[in-house]
């Protein structure tokens, strides 16, 4: 609803359209206690948005200036009321959210900030739940979302998506931006569940939008999508019935979500076309060689090896070559893994990464180096995000 | 059975959409609650805040009322009850009194 509404404002009255939505929203809810929820609430919401949008563009035609490409149509009453009931049209408003979507991702922000605004303006989570949802704090988050707005207000009008080869431009960084988002509900911080499944849902919603748009369809976009499925489809066995995170080696592969794990590997198989092999396209693999595994030990690590030795090529990271190196000792033992470890180039941005320690120990414990595993946990633990990070590794802990 | 008004006087209005929502939700599940006890015969309507007061021989036109915002009517129902008491024990349930309002329980005169 921000978006048609950012349209047919402009960028620059962005804060204008916010209250729009506001007021509609609290005057659906005002409305709806006493008659109880319409049949069918959010085009309620919409027709009540276009209705507070015509007011307002009648109140301030002579003392804003609204979206460029608006112009002269808002002057007259005989052009205002089709013009805007044009734009709340249906079938446009998937267009006007990829083209709010685009906007999010102006070179001109820190891929932070982009997050962060697709989260506020598209998915509409507020200031605070946005900062619980990325972990931050809520006056950090605010600044950052105010000053990407003042950063995009200077666009006034939304990205057009019309011309391919302006959508083309900015792909990559709105896939990245997904991408990002996705991440934040799979293997972010914060604690709360139910917003880190919102958060994976969320990102694949916009994904899929993406995706139908014909410029949006590239080979990369549909194996984000696949990555996205098939990592979504393992959420329900992170944690135990008691709420504990388990490690991805002793889930409980049958609670794993087949459709998802299905739509994943069908998204895998149409990505697989053009010249263009993505980092999207390897984790995708990566994540179909463990969701297509029975069990642990009957996956195929050397595979995975492979896959990873690609991705790193791509996209070098040490989380990656970490993950990589866990896969080494799963195919050729813990003292060849911890060699890789060893290894890894810039292991120093890892301090901070409580798997980094959890990895070492695991894989001293395996070799019954049972006192070094102890060190590394206890180190993990310290650096432990959320209270079920610290419990899984006091659990490990006990174990040694 | 005899009718009721409830005139739903100066509740703070809420400042969040989420609050809101709140809001909603205890007004929603306390009319469930009335309309399963058979005594709902309409749950009416809320009432914008702004409005015109024609007054006067003259019929001189104002905006308002600009009664203080603590008595001003947010909306109504009209509910069904033995007596007048019965009447205002039913409305002690309504959600208004979280938000520092009130009910005025009003007989509808029978012809």
């Amino acid at each position: 609803m921000i978006s048609v509404l950012t349209r047919i404002f402009g960028f620059h009255n962005l804060a204008l359209a916010e209250d729009v939505v506001q007021d509609a929203f609290c005057q659906a809810l005002e409305v709806w206690k006493f008659r109880g929820l319409p049949e069918n609430p959010s085009a309620w919401l919409m027709a009540c948005a276009q209705r507070k949008a015509i007011d307002v563009l009648r109140r301030e035609r002579t003392a804003r200036e609204f979206a460029p490409e608006l112009g002269r149509l808002a002057e007259s009453e005989w052009t205002l009321v089709p013009a805007v009931e044009q734009r709340f049209a249906p079938h446009t408003i998937p267009d006007d959210l990829l083209r709010m979507m685009f906007s999010c991702c102006d070179p001109r922000l820190k891929e932070e900030a982009q997050v962060a605004l697709i989260l506020h303006i598209l998915c509409g989570l507020s200031v605070g739940e946005v900062a619980g949802a990325l972990v931050a704090g809520h006056a950090a988050v605010e600044k950052r979302i105010g000053r990407a707005k003042q950063v995009l207000a200077g666009a006034r009008a939304l990205y057009e998506i019309a011309d391919e080869r302006q959508v083309a431009a900015r792909l990559p960084a709105v896939q990245r931006a997904l991408y990002l988002l996705f991440n934040e509900g799979y293997h972010g911080a914060s604690t709360q569940d139910v917003i880190r499944g919102e958060l994976c849902r969320d990102a694949i919603r916009l994904a899929r939008l993406l995706q139908e748009h014909p410029a949006g369809d590239t080979p990369a976009t549909r194996a984000l999508i696949a990555l996205m499925c098939l990592h979504a489809a393992r959420l329900p066995s992170r944690l135990d019935a008691e709420g504990e995170l388990r490690s991805l080696l002793d889930q409980d592969r049958s609670r794993w979500d087949r459709a998802l794990l299905a739509e994943g590997q069908l998204w895998l198989e149409r990505s697989a076309t053009g010249a263009e092999l993505s980092d999207y396209h390897l984790e995708a693999a990566i994540a179909w060689m463990h969701g297509s595994a029975r069990s642990a030990e009957a996956t195929d690590w050397p595979r995975i090896v492979a896959l990873y030795d690609q991705l790193l090529a791509v996209r070098p990271s040490p989380v990656v070559a970490l993950n990589r190196a866990i896969a080494v000792a799963q195919a050729e033992g813990p003292e060849r893994g911890l060699a890789e470890i060893r290894a890894i180039d810039r292991v120093e941005k890892l301090e901070r990464y409580p798997f980094y320690p959890a990895a070492l120990a695991e894989l001293e414990l395996r070799r019954g180096h049972t006192d070094v595993a102890r060190e590394h946990f206890e180190r993990a633990k310290s650096l432990a995000r959320n209270p079920s990070e610290r419990r899984f590794f006091e659990q490990r802990l006990e174990a040694c | 059975m005899s009718q009721y008004l409830f005139l739903y006087r100066g509740a703070q209005r809420p400042t969040s959409p989420t609050e809101a929502q709140q809001v909603m939700q205890k007004w929603m599940t306390w009319f469930e609650e009335l309309g399963k006890r058979g005594h709902i015969k309409d749950p009416g309507q809320p009432l914008e805040p702004t409005g015109k007061v024609v007054k006067g021989r003259q019929k001189s036109v104002t905006d308002g009322p600009f009664a203080e915002a603590k008595d001003l009517v947010g909306g109504y129902t009209i509910v069904e009850a033995t007596d007048i008491a019965e009447a205002a024990e039913i409305s002690k349930g309504c959600p208004i009194f979280e938000r520092d309002g009130f009910v005025e329980v009003r007989p509808v005169m029978k012809m």
